[in-house]
């Protein structure tokens, strides 16, 4: 159980890590991560939408869809179920903590089409896993989302006072400088054998 | 505006990939090959105008308050079809796009455009605005996924180009090299216009998106 629980984490985070290996959620990628703070609220936000998001989606999938035989609704339900659990999410942590809520809020309302919310909800699906299963493979994915951005946002801040020709500042920087860090993210590919 | 004049905007003045950069995912994701490119981008045409022609004509039935989960609806709708349609007509691309044909419905250049266009125009204007700016899109991913596809694979759409006479870098149809090309590309937009692209990706429309409360990833 434990060694498939780290199996499972090193898969997520550095083997098939969402963003930088399976192209998931490349927009706050890119957006977000200038700065290492705002990487980590946007981080823990998504990790914890991620894990909501996978727990009911498989329910629903589990108890609505395949129970009545709908499964070709997947993608409108559950879009319109990951947009409903943000909100319901935002509310929820507006009424408990203020201090939280100023810290995630503003990210909130960019996750509800994060693609990456999405994706790891289908491939929940996909690959048949169990509830609880979906659960950790909704946190890992979210901590490999979060570890991305943050070593990112790292070396982002480092290139402000970089000397780059002119045509390449802004995105194609950020893009040549996201090549190279998924570049050394293939060094973890043999890690599980 | 002229319908051509919306035709033409799709398509160079605001390019969705390279001048607004929006829709990352699916541009760096699929363009592994030319074909790929030609399979995401009319898909993703074909939800566009289907889209933008219905939300045209709801426009004046749909509340304010809700309009981005309508959008998100109709959108989804669309490409629930296409899913079924690439399944079984083109079974081969279905397998090679994945994942991404399902996150159509959050690519932003979908949402953008519902937002910004066909909430505000003619369903005919807003079905041009659909063809322009999906093949704007669909030009992008084949430009990028025929350079990937060239120097990764050494080929262009299937058809070998040196013989075995050069051994092709594979790591350009990998991940990274997805990324260096798409940015090594957008340099070289930047330095043939003299401009610079302004709109940050979709946290640029990050501003926009706060404003439709709602926000856009993908």
């Amino acid at each position: 159980m434990i060694s498939q629980i780290v199996t499972a984490f090193l898969s997520a985070v550095l083997i098939e890590n969402f963003v930088l290996v399976r192209f998931l959620g490349i927009c706050p990628f890119l957006g977000v991560s200038k700065k290492t703070n705002t990487a980590l609220g946007m981080g823990a936000a998504v990790v914890f939408v991620m894990a909501v998001a996978s727990a009911v989606t498989w329910i629903v999938h589990k108890q609505v869809l395949e129970a009545f035989g709908l499964e070709y609704l997947q993608t409108i339900t559950f879009i319109l179920v990951i947009a409903a659990l943000v909100q319901l999410v935002e509310m929820i942590i507006k009424k408990l903590s203020r201090a939280l809520y100023n810290a995630l809020g503003v990210y909130l309302p960019l996750i509800t089409t994060n693609c990456a919310v999405l994706g790891v909800c289908i491939i929940n699906v996909q690959k048949g896993f169990s509830f609880v299963n979906s659960l950790f493979y909704g946190i890992f994915a979210g901590a490999g989302f979060t570890l991305a951005i943050v070593l990112f946002a790292g070396i982002r801040e480092r290139l402000e006072f970089a000397d780059i020709p002119e045509s390449l500042k802004g995105f194609p920087i950020s893009l040549i400088s996201a090549s190279l860090v998924s570049l050394a993210f293939f060094g973890f590919q043999g890690l599980i054998k | 505006m002229s319908l051509f004049k919306t035709f033409k905007n799709g398509i160079i003045d605001e390019n969705p990939t390279i001048k607004l950069v929006l829709g990352m995912c699916p541009t760096l994701a699929v363009t592994t090959s030319a074909i790929n490119g030609v399979g995401m981008g009319l898909s993703t045409t074909a939800v566009l105008i289907g889209s933008n022609v219905v939300i045209s004509l709801l426009r004046k039935l749909i509340p304010e308050k809700v309009r981005i989960p309508a959008f998100i609806t109709v959108i989804a709708g669309f490409v629930t079809i296409v899913q079924m349609l690439l399944k079984a007509y083109v079974p081969a691309i279905d397998k090679a796009l994945g994942i991404f044909i399902p996150l159509i419905v959050v690519n932003c250049i979908i949402l953008a455009r519902a937002e910004s266009f066909a909430s505000k125009n003619g369903p005919a204007a807003s079905a041009v605005d659909g063809i322009g700016m999906g093949l704007g899109f669909t030009i992008a991913l084949v430009a990028i996924g025929s350079v990937r596809e060239i120097l990764g694979n050494g080929s262009i759409f299937g058809i070998k180009l040196f013989a075995g006479a050069v051994s092709p870098a594979l790591v350009m149809i990998l991940p990274p090299g997805g990324f260096l090309v798409f940015g090594l590309i957008m340099g070289a937009v930047n330095k043939a216009t003299g401009k610079k692209i302004t709109m940050s990706g979709c946290a640029g429309c990050g501003g926009q998106c706060k404003k439709i409360s709602s926000g856009i990833g993908g």
